[in-house]
Formats: C-alpha cells, structure tokens, sequence
C-alpha cells in the first residue's frame, strides 16, 4: 500500500512512489526525478520562463532582484497556510476554516499587543492558544462527533465569522514597531519574513518525513480503516493534524497583522486563503483525497500561483481576466497531474 | 473517511433487504431532518402565531425555493460522489447576465430565460466531463469554474452589473397566479419548488436514479455491472447546473440585480443537503431529504431573525446548528446499525 512510502520528497535511492507499478516507471524517471514534486518544480521552471519571456517582450522586467524578493514575499501568507493545509489534506480532510481563524488571530494579537513591545510575547502566545484550540475542536468535531470535515470547518468558518463580525467592525489594535519590522526588515535582499516561510515549510517537512507522526499521516491519509486496524490511534492522528494546521493559520494571521500594522476582519476572507490554499496544495501535486504528496509540492504550487499574479500584474492584465486565467490553469494543472498517475487504485 | 466508508457499506446492505426493512432504515436516516424541520416550524409558529397563515408560510416557501433548487442539484452531484462548487458564482452569472441582455425590455424575457439555462447546463457540461474525463477532482474543477465564471461576468459587464431587469422576468421570482382559491395567490417559485421535488423525486426512482447511488456508492462496481458511470455523472453535474440557473432566474426576481447575490450559496445548498442526510462521498441519502434540509435552513435564518440574535451572532448560532445537527444524524445512524 501507498501507506508505506510516506518519503514525499526527494529520495536519492528511492525507486519512486509505491503506488506505481514497477515496470510503469520509465528508465529515467528515478532518483529526485521520482518524487512527487518533480513535476510541480518543473511546471514551475516553465511557468517561470514562460513568464519572463513575456514580461520582457512586453518590455518589463522580471528577472531583477528586487522583483523575485517581491514575489517570494507575497508567497509568504499563503505559503505558511498552505503548508499546515497540506497536512490535513494528506490525511484525506481538509480545513475550510483557515481564513476566518487568520482574521481572527490577526485581530487577537494586534488588539493584545495594543502598540506595546512588551506585550509581544503574550500576544503571540495567546494567538498560538487560540490556534491551537480552534485545530483542537475541529478534529474534535470531526473524529469524536463523526461530522464530515468539509463541514464541520466550514461551520467552524462560520462560527469564528459570527464572532470577528460581533467584535469588531474594522481593523482594530496596533502593532509595535519591533513587531512590525517582521514584516518589513530584510537581511541584505532577502525579508525576515521568507525566512519565517522556510522556517513553517521546512518544521513540516521534517515533521512528515522523519517523525511517527508524519508516517501516521500518510497511514491515515492513505486508508483511515487499515490504519486503525493496524493499531494506529488515527483519531489522535487527525486531531493533532488539525491543531497543526490551524497553528499555521494563526502564524499567518501574525505575519498579516505585522505587515499591516492592524488587525482586520476580513484579512482571511479577502485573501481567500481558504480555498486558495487548498487550490495551491493541489496544484503542488498532493491527492485530494490523501495519502500522497508533500508539503515542497505545495510550496511549488503557492510559487506557480505567485508567478502568475506578479506577471498578470506586470502586464496590467484585467483582475477579472486574472481569475479565469488562473481558474484555466488550475484545473489544466491538476488533469496534468491526473493523467501522469494513471488508472486510482 | 471511516464514517462515510461504515454507511456506505450499510446503504448497500439495506438496499438488497426486504421493502419493509428498507422502508425503516430509509426513514431512520432521512427522518431526523423532518423532526427538525417540523420543530423548527412549531418553535416560529409559536414565537409568530400568524407564520402558519397561507400568506407568511408562503411567503418563507417563497424566500426559501431558490435554495431548494440549489439543495436538489447539490444532492445530484454529491451522491454521484461528488462536490459543486460553482452553483453560486453561476447563480451571480445568471443574473447579471440576464440584467444586460434584457435591460428592461420584456419581450427579450424569454430569450434571455433560453439562454441563461443553456449557460447553466454548458457549465454543468463542462465541470462533468472534466471532472470523469480528464480525472480532476471535482473539487478542484469546480473551484475553478467558479474562478472562471466571477472572472468572465465581471470582464464581460466591465466590474459591476448594470442594466435591469424586466417586469416579466421579476415576476417569476415575486408574483404568482392570482385568485387561488384559500391561498389568495400561489406563487411561481412554490409552484415551480412543487414541480422541481415531484420530479427529482421521480427521478431518482427512474433507473438513472439507481444508477446515480449505484456510481456515488462505489463506482468500480456500478461500472462493472454496466453503468455507464461517467455519463451519469455528467447528466449529474448538467441537472446541477440547470437547477442553479432556475434558482439564480428565481433569485434575480426576488432580491434584484447585485453582484454579490450568489455569494457563498454553493456551501449553503452543500450545507442543506448534509444536513437533509447526504453523506458526502456519495452512494446515500435521499433528494426529497435534502431539499427539506434546505426548508429546514431557511426555517433556521427565520428562526435566527425572531430570537432577535444580532446579525453578527448569526453566524455562529448558524454554524454550532448546523455542526451539531450533522453530529445528531451521524450518532443516529450509528445506533441505527
């Protein structure tokens, strides 16, 4: 079964995925070339090239530095969401309620810090607590009330929304500036922030490749009744995904906060982090229905899409017409994807 | 998904059964959205003594039909195993497009009503082939037909809807045959609502019915024993469309042109067929279930509006009920095994 090679990434002497029939893997297709994120990183390279060979045709620029650090800091919010979405969704759930909980920890810290650098570290604390226990109810929901995930977070979606909408009608509290700089500072070209992406990204990828915890996900993910027959707790399993996944929803709400001195209601909502997350993980080679991917797929995917709109927005392209286009590619990315994996077992 | 695997599992069980068991487990998993249902009318009709008179009570069939027509496609494509996440941008698509084409002159009403269901069932069209054909999920597919679908009509009508609607074209969604006997006047939409739930009930007992729970319960079966799997599924998400278009011409009617009009229905008529029974995933429930658990949640905004809970707080009440009712039927089906 596909439960034994959680290995998502690059595995020098892998022979590639498990779920392939030995004799379907072409000669050349082994090595890094056989993981899943090969071909996410490939489509990358083209979207990328592609773009900047339009861009400069166009007369822009593209390949400059200062344009790449913009685009990796605007991968930086959905990126991190994305990473802890990946979980989940490897787990065969999924979080509909991330971006009502990045409004909701944007708005709990800026209004807790209230300007104060020494309010910082309870603020940031709190904002983890209420992470941690929005994931907490959510595979709570799912695993003790048997409520299907897409709706159990969607009501959660819904209930946070009733209680940012009760609260607050604005953006509200202010960030100190030393929290501020977290967004803004850089180490010579490079954001503080990007570092703070690397850093969720590369938590995750540890935590699913070299820990039980990661393995239990892929079990899961891969069949939730075997795994339980097996001896696995899946149920603390899909609990502890949860909390994972919402901790990086909180994460981002503090990134959000600190890059725009406030919080504010519709921070989440706006950015459509929900299912802007879920389409990145996707996009980034991960199964919908889980057991198969990986979180430097995803990180892949949050790239294609920051490519995308850093070129749209270059050549001034309508932003309606930037919603279609993105709609084309990823549904044409995904039937990629689909007929790369043959017949589902 | 253990859950959805145990009553998939059960479903397949009860449908080799006897009439008489079959009966029995069919209304101990469907039952529990009537009880509410009824519940949730008696709590209005006593906070609201005159809710029960033809005029209110038609009234809120006619605030909840759109979403009636949104749960019945929606249990079309979820129980073929399924998700439709574009409904309501097809919904804000219907009516913005109709506000342009007809501007005010009711002679191109019915043109328009053309044209908007054929938009409807091209959607519907295209998510199911991409969705059987070309393997997306459908998850996926559907996200992106709703980016799509925001994008082309916003392109298409330069950012905001303008133009209007004609009289005629309204009507549908606002007025009804007049003189009815006791009822005064039976509005379209409850008439259209009745027709719409005679016939998905129909047509689930058809052999397309069959066929559909067949596929959504476990398609490598249903296609072994010579269903043609990926066109049920197509007619599947074609009906959805459809239905979403006759709720967007109904809606267009009802609340006027706006571009926010479909936003967030596609959860809310998801939302109503799980909470009528629809196990997401596919193989169960029952259309008539679901269209109940739509009244139930217009019943429920009713509800919500008379206890005087603040707009805000809304939400979260709609969210804990909705949470805990989904819960409810999961516990039942469980005791029911």
């Amino acid at each position: 079964m596909k439960v034994a090679d959680p290995t998502g990434s690059e595995t020098p002497e892998g022979g590639g995925p498990v779920t392939r029939q030995p004799g379907r893997v072409a000669g050349w297709r082994v090595g890094v070339l056989a993981s899943p994120a090969a071909p996410v990183f490939a489509a990358l390279v083209a979207v990328f090239l592609i773009a900047w060979l339009v861009v400069e045709l166009r007369g822009g620029t593209f390949l400059t530095v200062p344009n790449i650090v913009n685009m990796l800091q605007r991968s930086v919010a959905l990126g991190i969401v994305s990473a802890g979405q990946t979980v989940v969704i490897l787990l065969g759930s999924l979080d509909l309620s991330v971006a009502q909980l990045i409004s909701l920890t944007s708005l709990i810290g800026s209004t807790t810090m209230d300007g104060s650098s020494a309010n910082v570290v309870p603020a940031v604390g709190l904002v983890l607590a209420v992470g941690a226990g929005v994931g907490l109810a959510n595979g709570l929901i799912i695993t003790k009330l048997r409520v299907n995930a897409f709706i159990a977070t969607l009501g959660m979606a819904l209930i946070l929304k009733g209680l940012i909408d009760n609260q607050w009608d604005g953006p509200a509290g202010r960030v100190p500036d030393s929290f501020e700089s977290l967004g803004y500072t850089r180490f010579g070209v490079i954001p503080v922030s990007v570092f703070l992406l690397i850093a969720v990204v590369l938590a995750i990828y540890l935590m699913l490749r070299y820990t039980r915890f990661g393995y239990r996900i892929y079990a899961v993910g891969g069949d939730e009744d075997v795994s339980k027959l097996s001896g696995l707790r899946t149920h603390r399993t899909i609990i502890a995904a949860h909390v994972v996944c919402s901790l990086t929803a909180a994460i981002t709400g503090l990134f959000l906060a600190s890059r725009l001195g406030s919080g504010t209601p519709t921070v989440g909502p706006d950015g459509g982090y929900d299912l802007e997350s879920i389409a990145a993980v996707v996009l980034g080679g991960t199964a919908l229905m889980g057991g198969r991917g990986g979180v430097l797929g995803t990180l892949g995917g949050v790239f294609i899409l920051a490519v995308l709109d850093n070129t749209f927005n270059q050549l001034e392209v309508n932003s309606f017409l930037k919603d279609v286009v993105r709609g084309v590619i990823i549904i044409a990315a995904v039937a990629v994807y689909a007929r790369r994996q043959g017949v589902r077992p | 998904m253990s859950a959805e695997q145990a009553t998939a599992d059960k479903g397949f069980e009860s449908a080799s059964g006897n009439l008489g068991r079959r009966l029995a487990t069919s209304l101990l998993s469907t039952g529990t959205i009537f009880l509410l249902l009824f519940v949730l009318l008696a709590w209005i009709a006593v906070l609201n003594p005159s809710f029960l008179e033809p005029g209110p009570f038609l009234a809120y069939l006619k605030r909840a039909a759109p979403l009636v027509m949104l749960a019945a496609g929606a249990y079309f494509v979820l129980v073929s195993g399924n998700f439709d996440l574009s409904v309501g941008s097809l919904v804000t698509v219907v009516v913005v497009v109709s506000a342009r084409l007809i501007d005010g002159d009711p002679s191109k009403t019915w043109p328009v009503i053309a044209l908007v269901l054929a938009i409807g069932a091209a959607v519907g069209l295209f998510n199911g082939v991409v969705s059987t054909i070309l393997r997306v999920p459908s998850f996926i597919t559907t996200l992106g037909t709703l980016l799509m679908l925001e994008g082309a009509v916003f392109l298409w009508s330069g950012g905001a809807p303008t133009g209007a609607l004609a009289e005629n074209y309204r009507e549908i969604g606002r007025k009804g045959i007049e003189g009815f006997p006791v009822l005064d006047e039976l509005p379209w939409s409850v008439l259209l609502l009745v027709v719409v739930g005679v016939a998905a009930a129909l047509l689930m007992r058809s052999d397309f019915g069959r066929q559909l729970i067949a596929t959504g319960d476990n398609d490598r079966a249903a296609r072994l024993s010579g269903v043609r799997v990926d066109q049920v599924r197509i007619l599947a998400f074609v009906l959805s469309g459809v239905l979403a278009a006759v709720a967007g011409i109904l809606l267009g009617g009802f609340a006027g042109v706006s571009a926010q009009v479909g936003q967030g229905l596609e959860f809310d008529a998801i939302t109503a067929a799980v909470l009528g029974g629809v196990v997401l995933g596919g193989g169960r429930g029952s259309v008539v279930a679901a269209m109940a658990g739509a009244l139930t949640l217009e019943a429920l905004f009713t509800w919500l509006n008379l206890q005087g809970i603040s707009g805000a707080l809304e939400d979260t009440v709609q969210g804990v009920i909705i949470i805990a009712a989904v819960a409810f039927a999961a516990y039942r089906l469980r005791g029911a095994r």
